[in-house]
This record gives structure tokens, C-alpha cells and sequence, in this order.
């Protein structure tokens, strides 16, 4: 516990932790001392001056080391010969601190005169007007008259592109930092920087192509004035304008807690649209952070090529029905069926949809199976994060290890969060076939070649890296699935679970296991009893009626199309006309998740609640609904109300018990203190009023297992590993749709290799080849990297190569 | 009897004096100086809107009777002066009280309660003036909207107000 200070800011008593900045400690008070450079997130640095104020300390006797006291016992008192900033200076025992003193008033309004005496104040046309720190501060504490002229102003060209997401108005820059310093301290990348000195200053990028950064967003919502802007919003609407819709990204696991920002909008003939993604505050999962996919991804959910209709085949073609119809024609199929109905479901369904559909499915003898291509979420269950976990609590004496992931593309947001820990002395362990961001702040960094996970894992354990883990106050292990299918990924989940068990890290807050998934809810279909098939083309070609929902086998594999195409009967609910929705005898057009309520689960076993954004606007329905339809017509109960199915969810799944969509909605008060009145303190991301979100207990007996590992692929001659990997700016199950404003940064099919492997070959980087994979041939773009280890090809997932484990590759 | 005269002159008076009825529509009387009716959208000399996509008019407006949407402006394709112009721009008389404050929230002068009172309709759907309604036609020595000009001329949106409390 540290030391606790006691002192007097205006008249209020304030009693903070030992090395509060004032700014902090008048905020505990309720004093807003306003800043601009200054932000909760990060180190002081003193360059705006907007802080000043009168700081008085004790007078102590030097002869005695006492304080001085006037003649009425209180101590004497002695106020600096200059005002001090707030945002640096920290409290001490017994300081007076005044904020609203004449002088301190002079101050500000100097500041604030000097700042605005290159600004050009054009709020009418700012995308910050309305939330602009520099705009309210002017207004509370400023000149009311400017004695410069416009033309006597400093004149810049507005629209500057730093990248082909933020654009810059160096007019409008007050110089503060923020930004430069949120890439170089937060997001770890210094890819924009200062250029000259003085009035000249500017920022300027430093990366080709500009501003390379998968955080950028952030330094717009963190810019105490309009002067980043982002691509996708630009004009989009006035701040005062829209309605705040809290969410959840979907783009990941990780979780992230948002807002999605709404208005009408005349594009939309008059309806209510999407205009921006922000931030909502949770210290636990995501602070006040957005990776720039889950920022920008989002359009696929307003796109105008989401299914509208119900379809049902007759002869040979999909024509639009009613709801009745389509229903009907699955309903009596399911009567007449010999055996029951198979759902294949994937990870970006919410879990009221996976509970309801598992319902059904269970009512009519039928067979649930999860669409993945990670195994290892049964452990995840059993010694995953318990409740009370939050990784911005792990530091010194903890370690954390992460096995075949590449977190800063599969995980952004985890990815910040564990380079914190590190920071603040967690040890981070990496095992990895090739070199990827984590390394910059490992302690210990392996690398195995693809294929050998297990005897790396083991050879890991045994050595100093095992002592540093075994031996850690908490563990938490992250793995994934690079180079790794379904079954490599399960023997590698179970080679750690076995080492937190044998450890005693489980079953503890801040220790566990955590599966890297690439959507928002597989780890709640693992927990709600979905697991994968063993053999998925077998289980497919046996079921009578197939459900696939929230998922595109046929669009991933060939091999799974050519078995979907034949199947007896194939229902396929989705937003949007998959290659899978393309061989369905029924095609149902689902609800996406900004136009409904439900609950994901989040990687760190989070489950979190999101709100309907927008109001239906098609014919679609969610899955529990389709369900609940179906089952009504065959007799059975099931619920179609969201929070109802969700309680009877909790009633039913022991690791669910207790919650509530009112549980998943409680908050406590977060620090840093953010809200919205006071805009310049920490940025525009939003205070979390929706719901922090609540981890689910462990259940189960977690003991040791032999992993069982797959075996690889027979050598061929010549040929290259080729090895799956998962990317950020994929065309994933996740991000569904290309979104415009990402297209630059979207992947194609491409396939990495080695310099040397590539010269051998004959090979350049842009390269336009044909690969030959699973016996066939796929037409690829070569990029070129020097971290590709020798002898292996790495694929992109979900980009439409099959690649799902590793196997021999021909060029 | 007197009474009855009296009252008898005043008729008399009557009958002399002009008629006070106008035969409208043919015959208009003009409006006050300071009369509110239909708004207009105004246009610089140059042809170029006023209106900036600013929204402050629908920010103001007490009946939520405007509805803004902006876009970006280019030197190929400028509509208004600086980066924004109003890609969409309507407002529903039906709900517009004529109270003027959307022509004091705006920071360029573009929208102005004019003197046309004139405003019937037969449907709602009438009632929603867009942009093309709203405009005032090109000035002689102007071009129309979206104009090609030279780059970097027309930077800057809110013009310098020559008397701000005009
Ligand atoms: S940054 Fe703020 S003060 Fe400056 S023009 Fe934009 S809204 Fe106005
Ligand atoms: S761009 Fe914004 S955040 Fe960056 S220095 Fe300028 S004012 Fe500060
Ligand atoms: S006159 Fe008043 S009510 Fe009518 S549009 Fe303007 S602000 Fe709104
Ligand atoms: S206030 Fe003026 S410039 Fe702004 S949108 Fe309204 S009419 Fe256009
Ligand atoms: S100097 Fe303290 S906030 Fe900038």
C-alpha cells in the first residue's frame, strides 16, 4: 500500500497515493484543472503550460526539520515565486494547491490567447467541434476577443494525408504531443514525429506507406483539437448529432468494448446508419484503445449486399420466399428426416444464438459442431482466466508465455497490453517459428521450426524459460495457431494446460490459458458444448439436414464445398451470399450484431453484452430466433427473447450461473476518471455506463493429459512447407466484407517466403505465381520476408487457399 | 336623432374611402423589413454556395426542422468556399416555426428567412424543401455549382465578417 499524502486543493481536502500528479489528485476532488498535453495514459512532459496553477508548501525549519507554525498552530504556509504545472508536479504532505485564483485565471487566458494566435477556428467545418477540448476550454477560460487578425495567422494547406487513414490540418495543431507519443509509448510504433521548431512545427510521418500504424486511430480520438482526422469519418456528422450505441468489437477476441455512433442519413434514404466506431472505456479488457480493424472494419454490417429474403431452392435456383414458407419447407424436411439435424456453427454467432440452435439440435437428436480451425477451447474452460483477471494487473514476478501467435496481427489490443506488463516487469516468454513484434519486449524469445511445437514446448519447460514460468507469482499463457490446425493447436493447448497445472496456476485470477481466437465468440461456443468434428467432411456427407450458421466452410475449402454441394439438405443462415449460402437449399438472411442485443465471449472468458445500433433493416432474424421458429413448429419450446434466452442460458451452463443481461450491464467507477464534460482529459473515448462485462467461472477438474500429436506431412521432394497463418487485415470469417476504407491494407492470396528459398526459384517479390496445394493449383502474389524461415511458404488465412495445417506445397 | 346621424356619416365616410382588400394573388403587399418567411440559401457573387455543411442551423433550429448532411469538397468539384459543402440540405416547412434562429447560428450568412410566404402543399412529402429548392439561382456573373477552379484559392470556409453585430 503506498504512502498516503494529505493536502488542500481550493478549499477541498483531497488525500491521494503518494506521487499523484495534482492534476489527478484535484480530478479525485471533482476540480477539473484543465490540460492539453497532459493525458492519464501517459508520462508528463510539461509542453502546453494549460495546467498552471498556485502551489504553496509547508515552510520547514531547517534547524529542527519541523514544520513552521503561524501563531495559531496552523503550519505556516509559502506559495512558489512562479505558477507550476499541475501534470507534472506531484502532491507532497500538506500542499495548498489553488486553481482559481486571479493569477491562475491570467495564466490560462494568456495560454489560451497564445494558442489560438495561430488557430484558425474553424470549428464550423471541424470534426471536433462540438467535442473539442480546445473549443470548451476556450469558452471556460479564454479571451472573448482575439487581437490577431485571420490573415495575420499562420496559413497551411488543410488536408494533409499522414496516411490513407488520418489526415492531418497542421493549422489546427496546438503542438501537444499526444500523438506523437501515444505511437511511440503506447502503440510502440514512432512512425510520426515533429519537424522543425516553434511556430513551424509540424507533424510529419515517417513510414512509408504513411502513417504504419495499426493503432492509428486513436491519436484522433486523443487529439485535443480537430487536427487528425479520420478517412471514414471526415464530415461524416457533427458530433451533437449522433446517438451512442454501446458494443462490442467483433473483430477479434479480445473484446474490445465500444460505441457505435449513429445517425440518419440521406445515403441510407433517410434511415439511421453507422457513422463512427469509438472507444468505450474498460480497464480490463481494452482501456480506452481500438485496433484500426475493429475501428474502420465495420461497414460490412450496413452493407447493401447483406441478404434481404428468405430463398429456398426450386429447380436449381434460390427464389425468394416469405419467413412461413421457408420455414415450413425446413420444418418438414425435419419431420420427414430420418435422423435429426446437424448445425455447424461458427465463432462469430452470439452465444444466445449458439445456446438456442444447440437446443434445437439436441431436440431433434441432432449433433452440434463448432466451425473452427484452432482447437483447445475445452481447456480454455477448464483452466482458462478465472473471474477477478485483468491483465493490466500483471507486473513484476509474473510471467506470461506466448506460444505460436503472432498477437500483434491476431490480437492487437492483447498484444498492447501484454507489452504494459512487460513493461511494468512481467516477464514475457515467446515461442515462435519466425520473428514477430512480441520480441521487442520479450525476456525470452524461442524459435522452433514449424512442425516441432511440441518438442519446443517441452525442450522450453525443461529450460531456464520453464523456471522463469513455473516459478511466476501468476502465468497466463496465450496460444494460437500459427502453423497449426486443429489438432496441432489442441497438443499444444494441453502441453500448457498440463504446465499450469503442474504449477498450480490455475484456477487463481491472472492465471490461465488463452486460445487466440479469430472471432469474437469462439470461446463461448466451446464453453456452451460446441466442439469440432473429428473428420468434418465425413460428418457433413452423413447428416441429413445440415444448419450452417455463421460460417463458410465452402468458401474456405473446396473439399468441404464439393461435400456441402452434394448434401441431402442444407440449411445456411449469414449476412451475405456465401459460397456455402451459394449450395444451400435454404438461405435464411441473419441479423448482424449492430442491429440486435446478445453477448459475447470474449478470449479472456469475458462475457460482455452489446446493444442494438441500428433498427432491423432487412427481413432478417437472429439465429435463436430461427431456432425458436422452428422449434414452435415442431412442437418444442424455445425462447426467442434475447435476455430470456440468456437466462435460461445461465440456468443451463454451470460456467454461466449467476449472470444475467443486467449482471453483464453493471459498472463500477474506472481509473482513470473519464467523462464526458470534460473532454480534454483523456480524449473522446466514452465512459463505460453500459456494462464492464462479467468473466465466467471455471468448471470442471482440470488434470494433466498427453497431448496428442498430429503427424506432419510426408516430405516431398522440392517441395515447401506450406504453413497457415493468420493476418490482421485478412478477408476473415471476421471482417466478412472488404471494408473500402481498409483496402489498401487488405490482404490478398500471397504466400511468403524466404529471400533464399525465393531466389532459388527464381522468385520476386509481387511476383504473380501458381502454387500447387492439396492437388490443385492457386494463383498467389510472393511477398518476399527475411523472418519466413527456410523451407517454409506461409499462407494467409481465410483469404481462399485451403490451408489449415501444415502440408507440402509445389511452386 | 343626432346618434343616428352620426352614425350615418361614418357610413358615408365609408363608402368614400379606397378599399382595403387585395385581390391576391395578382396584387402582393410587401412584408416588413424584418419579415421571417420561406428561407433561401444564399450564393457568393462567384456562384459558389454559402452554406458550408456546418449544421449549426439544424443544431439551433428549436423544431428540429433541418437536416444537414456534409461532404468534401475538391477544386475540381467545389460547391462552397474551404473543405466541407452540404451534400444534402432540407428543411420541412411543416415543422419550421419561423423563428430566424437558424439564420443567426449560421457562420457564413448562407441561410436568410426571406420574404416568400407562399407555402402550401398537398402532402407532407411537399413540405420538405431540398437544396435545389432552397438555392438562389446562379448570379449573372457567376458559374453554377460544382465548379472547377484554381487550387488553393478558395481555403477558407467562414468568410471575415465585416460587422459582426450586422
Ligand atoms: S480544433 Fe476545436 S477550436 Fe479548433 S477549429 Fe476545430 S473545433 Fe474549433
Ligand atoms: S496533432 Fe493533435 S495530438 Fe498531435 S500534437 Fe497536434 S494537437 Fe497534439
Ligand atoms: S426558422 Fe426556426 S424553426 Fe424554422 S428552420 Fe429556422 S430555426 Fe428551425
Ligand atoms: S448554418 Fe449556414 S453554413 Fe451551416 S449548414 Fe446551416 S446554412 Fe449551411
Ligand atoms: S503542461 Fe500541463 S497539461 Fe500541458
Amino acid at each position: 500500500m503506498p504512502k498516503l499524502v494529505n493536502l488542500t486543493i481550493n478549499h477541498t481536502r483531497v488525500t491521494v497515493p503518494e506521487g499523484t500528479l495534482i492534476v489527478d489528485a484535484a480530478k479525485e476532488a471533482g476540480i477539473n484543472i484543465p490540460v492539453f498535453c497532459y493525458h492519464p495514459k501517459m508520462e508528463p512532459v510539461g509542453m502546453c503550460r494549460m495546467c498552471l496553477v498556485d502551489v504553496a508548501r509547508p515552510v520547514i525549519d531547517r534547524a529542527t526539520g519541523q514544520p513552521v507554525l503561524e501563531a495559531d498552530g496552523a503550519p505556516k504556509l509559502s506559495f512558489g515565486p512562479k505558477l507550476e504545472t499541475a501534470c507534472t508536479t506531484p502532491v507532497s504532505e500538506g500542499m495548498l494547491v489553488v486553481e482559481d485564483s486571479p493569477k491562475v485565471t491570467a495564466a490560462r487566458k494568456d495560454i489560451l490567447e497564445f494558442l489560438l494566435t495561430s488557430h484558425p477556428l474553424d470549428c464550423p467545418i471541424c470534426d471536433k467541434g462540438g467535442e473539442c477540448p480546445l473549443q470548451n476550454l476556450t469558452l471556460g477560460y479564454g479571451p472573448t476577443e482575439s487581437r490577431f487578425d485571420f490573415a495575420d495567422k499562420l496559413h497551411h494547406a488543410k488536408r494533409v494525408p499522414l496516411g490513407e487513414l488520418i489526415f492531418l490540418d497542421r493549422e489546427r495543431c496546438i503542438q501537444c504531443g499526444r500523438c506523437v507519443r501515444f505511437q511511440e509509448k503506447i502503440a510502440g510504433d514512432p512512425v510520426i514525429g515533429f519537424y522543425q521548431r516553434g511556430r513551424k512545427l509540424e507533424i510529419q510521418t515517417q513510414t512509408q506507406p504513411g502513417f504504419d500504424s495499426i493503432f492509428s486511430g486513436n491519436t484522433s480520438d486523443i487529439c485535443p483539437v480537430g487536427a487528425l482526422t479520420t478517412a471514414d469519418f471526415r464530415f461524416g456528422a457533427r458530433p451533437w448529432e449522433m446517438e451512442a450505441h454501446p458494443s462490442i468489437c467483433a473483430q477479434c477476441a479480445v473484446g474490445c468494448n465500444i460505441v457505435f455512433n449513429t445517425k440518419r442519413e440521406a445515403r441510407s434514404e433517410g434511415g439511421m446508419a453507422i457513422k463512427r466506431v469509438m472507444p468505450r472505456q474498460n480497464e480490463a479488457v481494452n482501456e480506452i484503445w481500438l485496433c484500426d480493424k475493429g475501428r474502420f472494419g465495420y461497414h460490412y454490417l450496413q452493407s447493401g449486399e447483406r441478404l434481404t429474403r428468405p430463398m429456398i431452392r426450386q429447380n436449381g435456383e434460390l427464389v425468394p420466399v416469405s419467413w412461413e414458407t421457408a420455414t415450413d419447407t425446413i420444418v418438414e424436411r425435419l419431420k420427414t428426416g430420418r435422423s435429426g439435424l446437424t448445425v455447424l456453427a461458427g465463432g462469430r454467432l452470439a452465444n444466445e444464438d449458439l445456446f438456442n440452435l444447440k437446443r434445437l439440435a439436441d431436440a431433434e437428436h441432432g449433433k452440434t459442431l463448432f466451425y473452427t480451425h484452432m482447437g483447445g477451447g475445452d481447456l480454455t474452460g477448464q483452466v482458462g482466466l478465472a473471474p477477478g483477471s485483468n491483465l493490466a494487473t500483471l507486473g513484476k514476478g509474473d510471467a506470461v508465455l506466448v506460444v505460436a501467435s503472432d498477437l500483434h496481427e491476431e490480437a492487437p489490443i492483447w498484444w498492447l497490453r501484454l507489452k504494459q506488463a512487460a513493461a511494468r516487469g512481467a516477464s514475457l516468454v515467446v515461442l515462435n517459428p519466425r520473428a514477430t513484434r512480441l520480441d521487442d519486449f520479450a525476456a525470452i524469445s524461442q524459435r522452433y521450426h514449424y512442425g516441432r511445437v511440441m518438442d519446443a514446448l517441452a525442450a522450453l519447460f525443461a529450460g531456464e524459460a520453464g523456471q522463469v514460468l513455473s516459478q511466476a507469482a501468476n502465468l497466463v499463457i496465450f496460444f494460437g495457431s500459427e502453423g497449426l490446425g486443429v489438432d496441432g493447436s489442441q497438443a499444444v493447448a494441453q502441453a500448457c494446460a498440463n504446465l499450469l497445472i503442474r504449477t498450480g496456476h490455475t484456477g487463481r485470477p491472472n492465471n490461465g490459458l488463452v486460445g487466440v481466437w479469430s472471432e469474437p465468440n469462439a470461446q463461448g461456443a466451446w464453453e456452451l458444448g460446441y466442439r469440432p468434428a473429428k473428420n468434418l467432411t465425413a460428418e457433413l456427407a452423413e447428416a441429413h439436414v445440415t444448419l450452417v450458421a455463421g460460417a463458410d466452410p465452402a468458401g474456405d475449402d473446396p473439399a468441404l464445398a464439393e461435400t456441402l454441394q452434394q448434401s441431402e439438405f442444407l440449411v445456411v443462415a449469414d449476412l451475405f451470399m456465401t459460397e456455402t449460402a451459394k449450395r444451400a437449399n435454404v438461405v435464411l438472411p441473419a441479423l448482424p450484431y449492430s442491429e440486435r442485443e446478445g453477448s459475447f465471449t470474449s478470449g479472456e472468458r469475458r462475457v460482455q453484452r452489446f446493444t442494438a445500433a441500428l433498427p432491423p433493416r432487412e427481413k432478417a432474424h437472429t439465429e435463436a430466433m430461427i431456432a425458436a421458429r422452428v422449434a414452435a413448429r415442431l412442437g418444442l419450446k424455445i425462447e426467442e427473447s434475447l435476455p430470456v434466452v440468456f437466462e435460461k442460458l445461465a440456468a443451463e451452463t454451470p460456467a454461466f450461473t449467476g449472470l444475467s443481461f443486467d449482471r453483464l450491464a453493471e459498472t463500477h467507477p474506472q481509473k482513470p476518471l473519464l467523462s464526458r464534460e470534460d473532454l480534454y482529459y483523456s480524449g473522446t473515448a466514452y465512459e463505460n455506463t453500459a456494462g464492464l462485462g462479467c468473466t465466467l467461472a471455471l468448471t470442471g477438474s482440470p488434470a494433466e493429459a498427453e497431448p496428442v500429436t498430429p503427424e506432419l506431412p510426408a516430405p516431398v521432394e522440392n517441395a515447401l512447407l506450406a504453413v497457415p497463418i493468420t493476418r490482421l487485415y485478412d478477408r476473415s470469417s471476421t471482417l466478412v466484407h472488404s471494408s473500402s476504407i481498409l483496402g489498401q491494407r487488405m490482404i490478398g492470396a500471397e504466400v511468403w517466403l524466404n529471400p533464399q528459398d525465393a531466389a532459388e526459384r527464381g522468385l520476386s517479390a509481387g511476383a504473380e505465381i501458381e502454387i500447387h496445394l492439396k492437388s490443385a493449383n492457386w494463383p498467389v502474389k510472393v511477398v518476399i520476408n527475411a523472418d519466413v524461415p527456410a523451407g517454409a511458404a506461409l499462407l494467409p488465412r481465410s483469404v481462399g487457399i485451403p490451408a489449415f495445417e501444415l502440408a507440402a506445397l509445389e511452386i | 336623432m343626432l346618434p343616428l346621424l352620426r352614425g350615418l356619416l361614418t357610413t358615408l365616410k365609408s363608402m368614400a374611402e379606397k378599399p382595403t382588400t387585395v385581390s391576391y394573388p395578382e396584387q402582393k403587399r410587401p412584408v416588413s423589413a424584418r419579415f421571417r418567411g420561406r428561407h433561401v440559401l444564399n450564393r457568393y457573387e462567384n456562384g459558389l454556395e454559402k452554406c458550408i455543411g456546418c449544421a449549426l442551423c439544424a443544431a439551433a433550429c428549436p423544431a428540429d426542422a433541418i437536416f444537414v448532411e456534409a461532404a468534401e469538397n475538391t477544386d475540381e468539384k467545389r460547391f462552397s468556399p474551404g473543405e466541407r459543402y452540404a451534400s444534402t440540405y432540407e428543411i420541412n416547412m411543416l415543422r419550421c416555426i419561423f423563428c430566424g434562429f437558424c439564420e443567426d447560428a449560421c457562420p457564413t450568412e448562407a441561410i436568410v428567412l426571406e420574404d416568400n410566404y407562399e407555402l402550401s402543399f398537398t402532402d407532407r412529402k411537399q413540405a420538405i424543401y431540398t437544396k435545389e429548392m432552397l438555392l438562389n439561382p446562379v448570379p449573372a456573373q457567376g458559374k453554377p455549382t460544382p465548379q472547377q477552379v484554381e487550387p488553393g484559392v478558395f481555403t477558407r470556409s467562414v468568410p471575415e465578417m465585416k460587422d459582426p453585430t450586422d
